[in-house]
Formats: structure tokens, sequence, C-alpha cells
């Protein structure tokens, strides 16, 4: 009876444990590396030198590779997500940002600021397939859940250019508000989510007929409109939540994606930039630009409950279960 | 002399206290309203003004208003801890003292009694306040809530002690005045009841290492832990220490043969 129940203890102990097994990664723009942390237990583990000036990050539909912009290296590299050895690196052109890759995990799309272009990479082959120009300054860059958009952001231009994925041309381009970073579909494909860095607003636009649904603006009682630029923008599966990352308002936007209307602002760390949720998303991490460190926001209550130090520059963030 | 006659006189004096608070309505109105307007206008103007960074207790980043809020739980103890004493004042001036001090029962457990009537006061005024701030978003775990209890009892036995000594100094009511600006204003400004130890080792280091032997910074941090559910070992050593030592000078001023009051004739 004893052996019986301290058996299925050890099982259920080492179901926790696997429960808890969950990594963040994020990229340090100034160290040159990667920071591992558990989120469980809320320390950093490791930090890994990775490369030049690392920022953009995805990981693969597997997660079992880590694709990392390494700007100064004008590369993004594979990475193994497990022993963090590099395994390859894909030509990404000249001091890649922001990069965006396909459900089906075979196609990085890269956005090239310095000569307007996004850059389509085949994976499997390391190749680029082809350089698509777009308007001045692309940054902000997805592809829909469904794999039929890919959207580039033109910060300059001011503009998003709706590619088709399988021609890889430009079907439509659409105007937002000033200084658009960050874009980012709903899970079932039917709205686009853009941040725009000046006007200090978020669009919400239909992706069927690329139509305006709304415009959200933010206020936060003390903190002048000036330092609210919203970048880091994510959506739950279930389109109940939406959090927005507020720059240097240090502050997480809670907007209900129903109503679109802001629900709550959370205190986290300084210039808070890129956001991404745990797999069950019962948490929010946040990477803090200025304060080096991340923020973790406990989504069912609502609350930020720690912040880990994890080197300087955070940029990217991903989470592998 | 059994532990009835101990636990009548203490429940007398304990009774009386609270009694006199609870009917006092702007007594208790005025006590509530201080901390508030520290909460609801300082804290809101200094909202952006004081620096990020994160210091234990906490685990991340919190606003202004959350990060004095034990501060004026302080503010709360330390001004009934000499308004107690300022009533001792009063009670030694109207002779109701005489009375308290003639019953046959040890000087130090009179005083000890008018301490915790004095401390059960500031609890209560605590706890409303602390409701009051949950309202305005300042959320403490709910376990912080119970264990800010233990921490309350002593800090407000502390502080009424203090208050007690320097009552036992005083002669007249209008003296209290002089309580007021170099004691409690000195305590409150010199601690870490406003800004953290670390701000101001940015201007002056003499003011943070003031501030961290003040026995009043001591005490806010003791109840910052609490609040979180955390037990700091330091300031609870240090409170009770700053305690016993008060508590002992406080005996010895009220002794009409040796004390203070022998000095002055009063009593």
């Amino acid at each position: 009876m004893i052996k019986k129940t301290s058996l299925s203890l050890a099982i259920g102990l080492l179901c926790l444990s696997n429960v808890s097994a969950e990594s963040v990664f994020v990229t340090l723009e100034n160290d040159n590396a990667l920071a591992v942390v558990d989120p469980i237990a809320g320390k950093l583990i490791k930090t890994i030198p990775i490369g030049q000036r690392p920022r953009g990050i995805a990981i693969s539909p597997d997660y079992k590779l880590l694709y990392i912009a390494t700007s100064d290296d004008n590369t993004i590299k594979i990475i193994d997500a497990v022993t963090f050895k590099e395994l390859g690196q894909l030509p990404s052109g000249k001091d890649p940002e922001t990069f965006a890759l396909n459900p089906a995990g075979n196609r990085i799309y890269v956005s090239n600021e310095d000569n307007s272009m996004v850059t389509v990479i085949d994976v499997a082959k390391k190749k680029a397939i082809k350089q698509i120009k777009v308007g001045v300054e692309p940054e902000g860059i997805t592809v829909s859940p469904d794999n039929r958009w890919l959207v580039s952001a033109s910060e300059t231009t001011n503009m998003l250019h709706w590619i088709d994925t399988k021609t890889n041309t430009i079907i439509e381009n659409t105007l937002v508000d000033p200084r658009p970073r960050a874009v980012s579909f709903t899970a079932d494909s039917q709205q686009l989510w853009v941040s725009s860095e000046m006007a200090g607003s978020v669009m919400v636009l239909d992706a069927n007929n690329q139509q305006l649904i709304k415009t959200i603006k933010f206020e936060i009682s003390g903190i002048t409109a000036d330092k609210i630029q919203p970048v880091g923008v994510v959506i739950d599966k279930e389109r109940h939540r939406a959090y927005v990352a507020l720059g240097p308002a240090n502050r997480v936007a809670v907007i209900n994606a129903q109503t679109l209307e802001v629900e709550k602002i959370l205190l986290v760390g300084q210039r808070v930039w890129n956001l991404a949720f745990s797999p069950d998303q019962k948490r929010l991490y946040t990477t803090n630009g200025s304060s080096n460190d991340m923020s973790i926001i406990d989504l069912d209550s609502q609350t930020v409950t720690k912040s880990i130090g994890v080197g300087t520059y955070p940029w990217g963030v991903v989470v592998k279960p | 002399m059994n532990w009835l006659h101990y636990w009548r006189a203490m429940s007398g004096i304990i009774g009386r206290e609270l009694w006199r608070f609870i009917t006092q309505r702007e007594r208790f109105i005025s006590a509530l309203v201080r901390p508030l307007i520290w909460l609801f206008v300082f804290a809101a103007g200094f909202r952006a003004a004081l620096g990020l960074a994160i210091t234990p207790p906490y685990e991340t980043y919190i606003l202004y208003e959350v990060y004095i809020t034990p501060g004026l739980i302080g503010m709360i103890q330390l001004f009934n801890g000499m308004q107690s004493s300022l009533s001792m004042v009063y009670d030694r001036e109207m002779g109701s003292m005489r009375i308290l001090m003639v019953c046959p029962l040890p000087r130090w457990f009179l005083l000890l009694s008018k301490l915790l009537a004095g401390t059960f006061v500031s609890i209560l005024q605590v706890y409303v306040f602390l409701g009051i701030a949950w309202f305005y978003d300042i959320h403490a775990p709910w376990q912080g809530y119970l264990w800010v209890m233990p921490t309350l009892m002593l800090s407000g036995l502390m502080l009424g002690a203090l208050g007690l000594l320097l009552s036992s100094f005083i002669k007249q009511l209008e003296n209290f005045a002089g309580v007021m600006n170099f004691v409690i204003f000195p305590m409150f400004f010199m601690s870490t009841a406003l800004y953290p130890l670390w701000k101001m080792k940015e201007s002056s280091a003499l003011l943070a290492k003031l501030a961290e032997y003040n026995p009043f910074s001591q005490v806010v941090e003791l109840i910052r832990f609490a609040l979180y559910g955390q037990f700091n070992q330091q300031a609870f050593f240090y409170t009770l220490g700053a305690f016993i030592v008060f508590m002992a000078a406080a005996i010895v001023g009220y002794n009409p043969s040796k004390g203070m009051m022998s000095k002055k004739g009063g009593g």
C-alpha cells in the first residue's frame, strides 16, 4: 500500500516537474547572448553567447530549433534549442532585426530596414528565394496562422503590405497610424492588430477586407502621452484578451479582444518591448529593454508576479514548453 | 492579588481606551484622514517622480502608492503612540492618572495595559486604512493581512512605549508641540517610510545611515515584509530591542521616587 502510494506520488511529482519544464529564451542585444529563464522558479538559468547584437527570435513549430537574428553578424542563426549549438546560418541580408516564421516552419520572412525589402528564405535549403520591395524601413512582420497572408509594416511609409504567401507578391497596401511597429494576427486569422509607436495607438483591421475595425488609444494617469509608445502585441487563442507592450510607459495594456476596450494597465519594467505567452496561456512574459529584466504576468489574476534580471537590453522572447 | 485582578484592570484600561476611541468620531476620522491624504494626494503626485527599482520584499515593479502604504501604517501607529502619550499627559492634568496609579497592581503592568490599549486602537485604524487602500488598488497577498497583525502588535507597543517615555518628560499639554517637531517629524521623514534606502544613499550617505538606524524605519520594514507574508528578522529584533529599552525607561520615568515625575513634582 505504502509502495503504491509512494509510486503514485512519484508519478505525480514527475508530472508536476514536466509542467514546470517550460523555458523562456530572451535575446540580449547588448550582451550578445541568449538568456535561458525558468519562469516557474522565477530564475535565470544561464546566459549563452550567441552572436553579435541578437534581436529577433523565433522557435520552430516542433520546438527543436531557435532562429535568432544576430544583427551585427548580418545573419539569422539556427540554434539547437536543447544544446544551444549553432547548426547553421540563413542568408537574411544586412542588419536583420525582425522576421517571421510561417506556421509550417519552412519559410522565414525577414524585414531588411536598410534597403526596404522583405527577404523570403527557404529554411530547409538555407537559401533566399525572393526579395519583395516594400515601403521605407520595414519593421513589423507576421504570417497569418492560416498561412494566407504575410504582412509587413513600413515604419516610415506608415503602411501595411499584404503579401500573398503563394506568389510572394503584394496584393494590398493599407495606410496606418504613424510608425507602425508590431503586427499580429488573431488565431483565427480574421483580424490583424498593428501597434503604432508615434500615434500611441493599436489599430484592429479586418483581415478579409483590410478595413479598420477600431483604433484603440491608451491613457495612463501620471504618464504623458509621448511616453506611450505601443510595440509588441499578442492576442490569446480564444480572442478573449490582447496585450500590448507600451514601451517607455513601462506598462502592458490588457485589452478585451471582443469589445476592444482597454481593461487594465499593468506596471512592468522600463521600456517594455516584446511579449510572449506561456504554452498554456496562463502567463505572459515581457522583455524590458531599459531595466534589463523580464516581467512575468499571471493572466488569471491579471497581476505582475515577478521581474527577473536577465542581462543588458533584453529584446526578443520565445517560450519552449 | 490574583490573575482576576490583573485581568479586570487590564480589560478596564483597554475597554476605556477603545470606548473613548469609538465614541470620539472626530478622532477616528482624523486618524484616517492623515494617512489617506498622504496616499491619495502626496503619493499620486510622486507617482512618476520616484525612480524604479525592485527591493525586497517586492518581486516586481510597484507604484509609489504601494511603496508608501507600509510607511503610512507606521505613521498611523506613530501618531497613535504619541496620541496615547498625549492622553497620559491629559490624564495627569485632570487627575485620573492618580486614580490609575494608586491601583494596587505593579506600575509596569498598568503602563503595559495602557500601551496595549493604545495598540489595539491603532490596529483598528490600520485595518480600516488597509480596507480603503484595497479599493484604491493596493492589494497585498491575503496571508499578508494576517501576518501583519502580530507585527502591528509589536510595532504598536514599541511606538507606544516611546510615546509613554516622552510623556513622562512632559508636564503640560502645551509642550506636546515640541514632541511633534522634535520626534514625530524627524522620525517619519528620516525613515524608509517615504523613500527607499537606496534612494536616500544617492543624495546623502549620512542621511541613509541615520534612516537605517532609525527605529521607525525598522518598524516600517517589519510591516512591509509582513504585509507580503515575509519575516524580516533584523527588523523584528531591532523593534523588540527598542521596545524593551523604551518600556524600561518609561517605567523608570513613571516611578514617583526616581523618575522624571519626582523631578517635575507632577503625578
